[in-house]
């Protein structure tokens, strides 16, 4: 526990300047000094006295220099190269739901290109009546659609099979993000090029390939691909950022990150799957006795707690305590969630800020009085179809410890008498 | 409408979904895809064959190509450079701990591989293979997994003839079936769920967390001061780039173009402060330096000769190597074909200068 790795340790630096700046361990409060007048109202600030930035000092803005640690991060030892790679969202820093672009997590396989809307082309090829070429123009001219969704990448909490591993939500959690999509409805495209010449759309299927280098494809059953599948190129009201994909995405929602392929530039009707290579050497996965799942898609009810976490410590002793955190499901609504403070012995129901929303992030809260004793908290997550997130113990006993992908089980934060939070693995 | 799984769905279900309502007659937006067009980008192939072009090539011609254009990453034997994938081996080790997953031990279908070479690699230079060179690659990636001999030559014809080691070792999600029915409301504990709780595992024993700078520099000096700064450079020319902290001959404008073309190299070369030696060598310095000065890299003969009789890469020298490596240093590990346009090369040199000072 103590030696000296630990005390250079994120957790441990973010919550000594928690501590140094509050005073922990006193009294909630810190701005009420007993007897002694507070300068900083006592005395005239100079931001109350002289004039502050212009309206153009920032064109586009960003968010105040004070919160410039809110940020992406990566894990340089994960992947071979940062091209080839992903980074992950600050979730233990954000509130509410929706994830602003500038700090939502990448993930490339041959790097973001830079793709104008003049340059963009989507061809719609295979088995239509007539194959189709669109530009950006085009799509803009397609009756539209506004709809929020959680992409979730399937390596999300990947590295926390083996066990607690990385120490924070971000970088256990963060491949995530949640955004209001605005754009054309796949089915509205498939459509326009005609499904006749399909014949019998019950078994067959949707190739969608990117414009990068890494030519990302994958197959999406036709099912799916005219349920609820999009074709955006808005993210919360603005253009797609080029790392998520600019001038064109695709939505698949509640189901794995990968699929949603950026800047789309290919929509294939086959009748069968490609089976390329990030749908059969990737994102499958393999179980105990060596076989392997493929074509697991959908992203199960998942949740964390995303402060009080290992680089979100309590700087503000006893008293009360906001815990909050995410929940999601790739099958549904979350209709409640539970959070644990003794590591699962037993649960209490946490207040949803908002009812659930199909296949979009949840903001839950438990308003609490910590009494200052060590917490194991977890949360765990309930969905419309009746299913409750399990704990790391009850998925490898289904699936082993070689998995990578579709790791949803309940985290666990070891918050200490201090404030400080570790990421911990608990007996079951 | 959890009808995500074609398996579990109901059949009025699935008629609702497939069914396309007749008042559906388009909106006449797009144009006819012209048959070149769908010939230039509808490379995919699927596991029957599909797609295939005409063609053969061998594992003899394999083995050179894939020693020249993919061993930098994957291995002279396909087992893999670094964390870069390793291609070959892992026989029999799926259901062990620590599965070596490789196109031998676990892709189950060829189609993928040939498929993936051709739309997808090298890495950074893709799709430059010609149809033979991406048949003669899989054939020796087939041989350097004992899945044929060494005179073996893959083509259209006999492709699907190939037995993948793996090819029956997948099964489709089986979630609603093994899973979906044990983590359920019913089973769920609200009280005395269990007698005690011990941590079993800390993160911060086995301490891989990366350092948060981020926030170091929070402390310090705000990084969101400083982005704005970067987000100019990257993005426009920087016009009014303070040229006196560079040579006379500096053109920021060419450097910033530069930087962009960089992003070719970038797979294999890094820059700026933190840079390691990757693939490639760290560029920092090199212009005017000593043709293969990095400590710790491990130059090709060629390379440590001329750092011997004292080449130095002046602009001259980066000019010719970026053109056509090869030329210049035959057996250099750099993989990359050149840059075609005098216009990159000027602009990656520029770039080059800005990163030297």
């Amino acid at each position: 526990m103590s030696d000296t790795q630990k005390d250079i340790s994120p957790s441990r630096r973010a919550f000594l300047r928690g501590a140094a700046a509050t005073g922990v361990g006193l009294a909630a409060g810190s701005a009420s000094a007993q007897g002694t007048p507070d300068p900083l109202i006592t005395e005239k600030q100079d931001w109350a006295m002289t004039t502050g930035a212009g309206v153009d000092e920032t064109p586009y803005g960003l968010p105040i220099k004070y919160e410039g640690d809110v940020i992406r991060r990566n894990v340089p030892w994960l992947t071979a190269d940062p091209i080839s790679s992903i980074n992950f969202t600050p979730i233990h820093a954000l509130d509410g739901t929706i994830t602003p672009q500038g700090c939502a997590f990448e993930r490339h396989h041959s790097g973001a290109i830079e793709l104008k809307k003049e340059d963009y082309r989507l061809m719609i090829n295979g088995l239509v009546d007539q194959p189709l070429v669109f530009t950006y123009a085009d799509l803009e001219r397609f009756p539209r659609e506004n709809r929020t969704f959680f992409l979730e990448c399937a390596a999300n909490t990947g590295m926390e099979w083996a066990g607690a591993q990385l120490n924070g939500a971000q970088f256990t959690h963060g491949m995530i993000h949640n955004m209001e999509y605005s754009g054309v409805s796949l089915r509205t495209l498939l459509e326009e090029a005609g499904l006749t010449a399909a014949g019998d759309l019950s078994d067959k299927w949707v190739y969608v390939e990117g414009a990068d280098a890494s030519s990302n494809g994958r197959s999406i059953p036709m099912e799916k691909a005219l349920d609820d599948v999009m074709v955006a190129f808005k993210a919360n009201g603005e253009a797609l950022r080029m790392e998520h994909g600019y001038p064109v995405r695709l939505v698949v929602p509640g189901w794995e990150g990968n699929m949603w392929v950026k800047w789309l530039r290919r929509i294939e009707v086959t009748a069968q799957a490609v089976e390329g290579r990030e749908e059969t050497s990737k994102y499958t996965d393999t179980l105990a006795d060596g076989t392997s799942r493929k074509w697991t898609w959908v992203m199960d009810a998942k949740s964390v707690v995303t402060s009080p976490s290992p680089q979100s410590p309590i700087a503000h002793g006893t008293g009360p305590l906001v815990i909050t955190g995410l929940a999601w499901s790739g099958r549904g609504a979350i209709t409640g969630v539970d959070v644990s403070k003794d590591g699962g012995k037993t649960w209490e129901k946490a207040r949803l800020a908002k009812p659930g929303e199909k296949m979009a992030l949840t903001r839950f809260y438990l308003d609490t009085d910590w009494d200052g004793s060590e917490m194991l908290l977890q949360s765990r997550a309930h969905d419309e179809t009746g299913y409750v997130q399990p704990t790391k113990a009850q998925l490898r006993e289904v699936r082993g410890e070689n998995s990578v992908y579709h790791n949803n089980c309940i985290q666990t934060w070891h918050v200490k008498a201090n404030g400080e939070a570790e990421n911990v693995e608990v007996s079951s | 409408m959890s009808k995500f799984l074609p398996k579990l769905m109901t059949a009025t279900a699935l008629a609702a979904t497939l069914s396309i309502p007749a008042f559906a007659e388009g909106f006449g937006l797009g144009r006819p895809a012209l048959p070149e067009e769908i010939t230039a980008w509808n490379l995919d192939i699927s596991p029957n064959g599909d797609g295939l072009p005409v063609g053969s090539g061998s594992v003899e011609d394999g083995e050179m190509i894939f020693s020249e254009n993919c061993a930098v990453c994957h291995g002279e034997f396909a087992e893999g450079v670094d964390n870069w994938p390793k291609l070959a081996g892992g026989d029999g080790t799926l259901a062990d701990k620590d599965p070596l997953k490789t196109v031998g031990s676990y892709w189950p279908y060829l189609s993928t591989v040939y498929d993936y070479v051709r739309r997808s690699m090298p890495f950074g230079n893709a799709q430059t293979m010609s149809d033979d060179d991406v048949y003669a690659i899989t054939a020796y990636i087939l041989y350097s997994n004992y899945i044929v001999e060494d005179d073996f030559v893959l083509s259209n014809e006999n492709f699907l003839d190939v037995d993948m080691p793996n090819a029956d070792g997948f099964i489709v999600d089986d979630r609603p079936s093994s899973e979906y029915t044990i983590f359920t409301e019913e089973n769920a504990c609200y009280e005395n769920c269990k007698d005690n709780v011990e941590i079993t595992k800390r993160a911060t024993v086995l301490d891989v967390t990366p350092e948060e700078e981020g926030t170091d520099q929070a402390a310090a000096e705000p990084v969101a001061e400083a982005a704005p700064v970067e987000v100019a450079v990257a993005e426009e020319a920087p016009v009014e780039a303070p040229t006196d902290v560079v040579s006379a001959a500096f053109d920021a404008d060419l450097a910033a173009k530069g930087e962009t073309v960089f992003k070719k190299c970038k797979a294999c070369h890094q820059t700026g402060e933190g840079a390691t030696n990757k693939t490639g060598p760290v560029l920092n310095g090199v212009f005017m330096a000593k043709v293969a000065h990095v400590d710790g890299f491990k130059y090709s003969n060629d390379m440590l000769g001329a750092h011997e009789a004292g080449a130095v890469w002046d602009e001259a020298h980066l000019a010719e190597f970026l053109a056509k490596p090869k030329s210049v240093y035959a057996k250099t590990k750099m993989t990359f074909a050149g840059l075609k346009k005098d216009s990159e090369i000027a602009a990656v040199i520029e770039y080059l200068k800005s990163v030297s000072q």
